[in-house]
This record gives structure tokens, sequence and C-alpha cells, in this order.
């Protein structure tokens, strides 16, 4: 298999952090080559954050570059917009249809781009919008919003579902493991 | 444990290392800067136990003031220094670093830039070895560096780095990877990843042990490929010392000296390979920065210096942030601890008039880095600079780390506080003073006398940080339809739960904290609580 490459953008503090370490775990019990990469720092406090996976037989860069990307898993959809062009043509876009205004927003300085599926869909066929807090509601907890997409995700790459349960179970703290098995299986089963 | 600052870690890892055992230090690339006069004479004196030095660099400058190159370290103090490509060889290399070390009783630096330091890739561990915890000897001609042990231990340094060079030429840190011979590519660390996933089949010359290098390797693969290019990021390290042999190479003609690489630029700047075209849909769209949290304690006080039009010398920390709208309340930021003594200096070039309009804002963590000693300068100069910490209980912007100030260790532990009001009296500053910063009017008051003061002064705005795990959220407030006049006075805290959505205001209820900050400023009483009752007196 080619080497697969998935990024999960979206705004500091959505926690994107636990779902890039469950999906490098389930790369691993593939036996893929996997880097995790992802960058700490001013970026924490409410700015943009990327974080990027790949995985498969050699991994040499941990960099997914414009065109590259498999997978992008979008936790909010200004952010969806302003990775878009990390997507290979044919790649997958996951959107969870929220929407954070960034500070120039909220001060009246800059306007929330309108239409931004519309938008996007001009150019990428391969796109999915769900209301990931809504389903994780469902479940039990808004807060698993993560193993939502993560679910939504994990249902469209070549690793079996028992790979991703039990990366899950290894990831997941106790407590938070039945809310967080009940998103991903929506999420793995919404589309 | 933490140090306090870098030159005290290192100093603690060279007296454990000189007692006997195995120690380690980490910093970032501007924490060397700290660190570099021990450094230099560590490379002096050697070491008993092994000693290694773990730097990391942030090419592209992710969350650092500048990008320096700190290779450039090892060249200066005369220690040799590795640099790992990915997580298994910062395991293999660290190990190898000790042998180094305790091989030729030297300080070993293993430099990482943030891609490798902030990526994780798969390990293979080794079993735990025993360390026998060395003897201790006294042994002043090699450990007291007055000039006279100093003289001789400097030649010791030269024989070392002589023989130093001799091991890198065979040590398996460097190594070849023969590919077509059209090209030839010498690189280390992260650069390796991006020129290996560039140029794939090409040859290539990985250098671990980037200092000293080995001469004769490089000189013998150059001599059999037909084009060789340096590829590494920032400075021309490798490739200057490489041309100064005589040896033809292409680098920094074609790679920029900023920011970081990536296999695409490499393809493009080495194969002439453009990546295609992309049509962009990311057009005027508007920016993230970061920003304070709802919630913040800093908020209140950048507030109060934006309406006092205040010169304000900043420092390192979340804080720096309020150099951004709305308040933009910060003049100048350079390294931890500088914003005491460029306060200082400010006021004595500008005079006393501009002395008083001027603070110098640090956080509690900062201020015992190094703030301390610049606060001794007021005090011993006759200054008059007022001194704003920021103590919010903890070491904020880097990941709610512990500080001598927070009263526990990096374990958790309870320790001995530093007490900053007594503090700040012991070196001489008469007027300390403790501050609500939810309290802005109160607040206020206080920079304003205390600004007025012909003396040094210092007012600790005490609060702690929003996100800390013992700081509960107060109830979400709204904004009463009817009582707002939409003056959008609120906005000038710059809130992120507070949206302007052009026709009205409104709080994004899912972010509020409930501080209550935002009531403070508005004149209309307009933000509630959710139950509708007035919100004034939240915190207090």
């Amino acid at each position: 298999m080619d080497n697969f490459s998935t990024m999960i953008v979206g705004v500091g503090g959505q926690g994107t952090l636990l779902a890039s370490r469950i999906i490098g775990t389930a790369a691993l019990k593939k036996n893929f080559d996997v880097k995790v990469s992802e960058v700490h720092g001013m970026s924490q406090r409410g700015g943009s954050v990327t974080t990027y996976i790949k995985y498969g037989r050699m991994i040499h860069s941990p960099l997914v570059e414009k065109g590259e990307a498999d997978i992008i898993l979008a936790f909010e959809k200004l952010e969806a917009l302003r990775w878009t062009d990390y997507l290979k043509d044919d790649g997958m876009l996951v959107i969870n249809d929220q929407e954070i205004n960034p500070m120039p927003v909220i001060t009246g300085k800059a306007k929330y781009p309108l239409n931004i599926v519309e938008n996007v869909s001009r150019k990428y066929k391969n796109i999915i919008v769900l209301d990931a807090m809504s389903i994780a509601k469902e479940c039990g907890n808004i807060k698993a919003v993560n193993s939502v997409l993560l679910g939504v995700m994990a249902a469209k790459t070549a690793i079996e579902k028992q790979i991703w349960d039990e990366a899950i179970s290894e990831i997941v703290p106790g407590k938070l493991l039945k809310v967080n098995v009940a998103s991903f299986e929506a999420g793995y089963n919404a589309f | 444990e933490w140090s306090p600052n870098e030159k005290v870690a290192l100093e603690v890892t060279l007296g454990a290392s000189i007692a006997g055992a195995r120690a380690l230090c980490s910093m970032k690339h501007v924490g060397l800067n700290v660190a570099a006069d021990p450094l230099f004479t560590a490379a002096y004196t050697g070491v008993n136990g092994g000693l290694v030095l773990a730097v990391a660099d942030d090419p592209g400058m992710h969350s650092s003031q500048n990008e320096q190159d700190s290779r450039y370290y090892a060249l200066a103090a005369k220690v040799p220094m590795l640099e790992p490509a990915d997580s298994q060889e910062c395991l293999d290399y660290v190990k190898q670093a000790y042998g180094i070390s305790e091989r030729f009783d030297c300080p070993v630096i293993v430099r990482l830039t943030t891609r490798v330091a902030h990526s994780q890739s798969i390990v293979q561990t080794g079993e735990k070895a025993d360390y026998q915890l060395k003897n201790y000897l006294k042994d002043l001609t090699k450990y007291v560096m007055l000039p006279a042990n100093a003289r001789g231990r400097h030649l010791a340094v030269e024989k070392r780095m002589a023989a130093l060079k001799e091991y890198s030429e065979t040590v398996n840190l460097n190594s070849i990877e023969w590919g077509s011979k059209k090209i030839g590519v010498i690189t280390s660390g992260i650069a390796y990843q991006y020129a290996k996933e560039a140029l794939g089949g090409v040859s290539f010359l990985k250098i671990g042990m980037v200092h000293p290098l080995p001469e004769n390797l490089i000189a013998s693969f150059a001599s059999e490929v037909e084009t060789l290019y340096v590829i590494e990021e920032l400075e021309p390290f490798l490739e200057n010392q490489i041309k100064k042999n005589g040896i033809k190479v292409l680098g920094k003609e074609l790679l920029p000296v900023t920011g970081e690489l990536s296999a695409q630029l490499i393809k493009e700047k080495i194969l002439g390979v453009k990546a295609e075209d992309r049509e962009t849909l990311a057009v005027n769209i508007p920016v993230r920065p970061p920003v304070m949290c709802p919630g913040c304690p800093h908020r209140g006080l950048f507030y109060v210096l934006g309406k006092l039009q205040l010169n304000v010398s900043g420092d390192i920390g979340c804080y720096t942030l309020g150099a951004l709208p709305p308040n933009e309340a910060m003049d100048s930021c350079i390294c931890m601890g500088a914003s005491i003594g460029m306060a200082h200096g400010m006021a004595k070039a500008r005079g006393e008039q501009f002395g008083q309009k001027t603070v110098a804002v640090l956080g509690d963590s900062t201020f015992i880095h190094s703030g301390i000693t610049g606060l001794i300068d007021v005090v011993y100069n006759k200054g008059t600079t007022t001194v704003i910490i920021l103590d919010n209980s903890t070491t904020g912007m880097t990941g709610h780390q512990h500080n001598p100030a927070t009263g526990y260790t990096i374990k958790g532990e309870v320790t001995k506080q530093v007490d900053l009001v007594k503090l700040a009296e012991a070196v001489g500053v008469e007027r300390v003073s403790i501050a609500d910063p939810f309290d802005i009017a109160e607040l206020e008051k206080i920079v304003k006398e205390e600004t007025a003061a012909a003396e040094p002064s210092v007012i600790i705005s005490q609060s702690p940080c929003a996100l800390l795990k013992d700081v509960k959220p107060g109830k979400a407030l709204k904004i009463n339809p009817e009582k707002c006049k939409k003056c959008r006075r609120c906005l000038a805290i710059g809130c992120p739960a507070i949206v302007d959505q052009g026709d009205f205001m409104e709080v994004n209820e899912a972010m509020c904290a409930g501080c209550g900050l935002c009531t403070k400023v508005c004149n209309f009483k307009a933000l509630e609580t959710a139950a509708g009752e007035k919100a004034g007196d939240i915190n207090g």
C-alpha cells in the first residue's frame, strides 16, 4: 500500500491529540511505519492547530504538504477551508459542522466565510459533513466529538474495525472509554 | 527536577556529573544562550559521569522569538554534537552520547529541531542497564578553573577535539547510503528525512555527529558523486566547513537560511520539479491568531495598561498576547526576564516623565527565571521602574509546569514556595502591592499610584490561570438585549466569548468562563448570568 497521510485540523483546545494517538496506535498494530507530528506552543491558545499522521511501509518526512493528504479531518469549518489545499484531488474531507469564530470575526473586523461546504465541494467530490457535536451529545458526552469524527474516518481506511477497537481501548482512559466507544461506533456507521 | 533557568540546570547537571553520576539537562535554543556560560567552561573541565545536554532548535519559529542555529555552540564551545533524525535515533544517540562523553571526558550536546522533538515515531526500547556511581575524586587541576589550570585544560580540549575528529571518521553515526552517483547529498537530522522523501534513490552521506565533522569521509564521498549538495535547515553550518576544505558543493545558493525545509521545497530547488500550481480555496479567509483564553487573569491587566496608554516593556509567556489587538498593550518583547532591565534602560534614556509612563510586565516563572536580577539592578541603580508580576500560579504557555513560585516540584510534591512579596522587599523595593486583575477599577488605581511614585515598585497581579484543574468556571453570562446599547465597549477586553453579530452582541455560552470581567466595562449592566441575576461581583 502507498503511504497514507491524514491531517487533523481544528482550534486549540478541541482535543485533536487523542484522535491522532489512536490513529497512530491502530497503524502500529498493522505493523506500518508511523509518524505523528504536531506543534504545540502559541497555537495552543485558541489558535489554528494541525496534526499530521502518516503511515505506510516507510515514512521519512513527518509533514503532510499541499496536495498530499488522503484524508483531512476538520474539527471546525473555517479550519477545513484553511487547510483544503493540503488535500489530494481525490482525497476525503470530513467536516464537523461547527463554527468557532476567530478573533477578527469576534471583533467585527472580518466576516466568517459563508457557504464553506458549497465552496469546497466545487473542487473536491469526496466530502462528508456532519454535526459531530450532536452525535456525541446523543452518545452521552459532548466532548467525544473527536471519537465521532475518528469513527467516520476509520470506516474509510484499510485498517480493520477490530484494530480500531483495540487502539481505542488502549488509548482512552477507563472512565471515558464507554462514551468514546459509543461515539466512535456512531461515526463509523454514519456514512 | 525543574530548574529556575537553563544556566542553573546545566550547573546542576555538571555537579551531578563531577560527583560521579550520568546526568542530562534539556532546553530550547534560546535557553542554551542562558546556559552558555557554564557550557564553555564545562568543555574545559570535562566530566566524571557522562553529561548530555539536549537542545531543541525551532526553525520556522513555531513558538520562539528567534531561529538561531545551535550547532554553532558546539563549534564555539568545542564540544561534540549529535543530531538524531527521528524518535528511535533520539534514544540511540543519547545512549551513544553517554559513551562518547565518558570516553572523551567532555559534555555532549544532542541537538533536535521542532519536527523531531514534536513528532513521534516507532521506537524499539532496550534493557535498562545498571550504572554504578563513579568515585568522586578531588582533582583541582581539572575542576578548579583558575587561569593556571584552565590553560592546561585548554590544551586538553584541543587534544580531545583532534581525537574526536578521528573518531568521527569511522563512527556509525555517520553513514553512506549509496544510490545514483549523479547526485550526492550530505545532510543531517530532519533535513535527511525531507531529502530522502524528495530525492529517494540518490546517494546520501547522513551525518549523525555534526561536530566535529568527518573530513576524510566527506572528501571521499564527494569524490564519488557528480554533483554534491548539502541539505540543511537554517545556517550553512556543514556547508561552510566542507567548502573550507576546497570541496565543491551546492547549498545555500539554492536553499533558504530562514524557516523550515520540506520535501516539496527540496524537489523544487534541487530537481527543479515544482509542485503543480493548485487552485487555492483558502483566499481572503480570516486568520486565527492565538488569544488569551476566556477567564484569563491577564486580560484585565492589559485592558488597564491599554487604557492608561503606558509604555509596556514585555516578556515571554502567554501574556505576550497582550501585544495583539484590541489592547496592543506591549511595546517590546525580547527574551526571558528582559522586560525589567529594558524598562529601566528606557527610563534612564528618556528621563523621569517617560519613566513614570513605563512599566515592565512579566509572569511569575519568568520573573524567577531571570527577572529578579533585573529588579535588583533597578533598585541598585536608583531606578523608579514599576514591575508588574503576573502571578497565575503556574507556567501557563508551556503547559502548566510547576516553578519555584508555585510551591510544588516537578513530581507534584509540596516544597517551599518563593514569597514574591518578601523577595521584592528583600532586594530593596519598598512599594510592593498585590492586586486582583479582575477588579479593574482598583487595579487601575494601583497602577497609576505606583507608576507615579519616584521609587521602584512591584505590583503582583494575582489570580490563577483559568485552565488550571482546580479553577472552576463561573456561570456563563448572557447579554440582555433590552439593556445592551450596542456600544461595543465590551469588545475592548478582547474576550473570545463575546461575539459581535453585527445587529446584536452575543456571549458564546459554551466558551464563557463566567469570570465577569466584561461586566466591569459595561456601562449599562447588560451582561447578566443565565438566571437573570446581576453579575457584577462574580470575582469579588
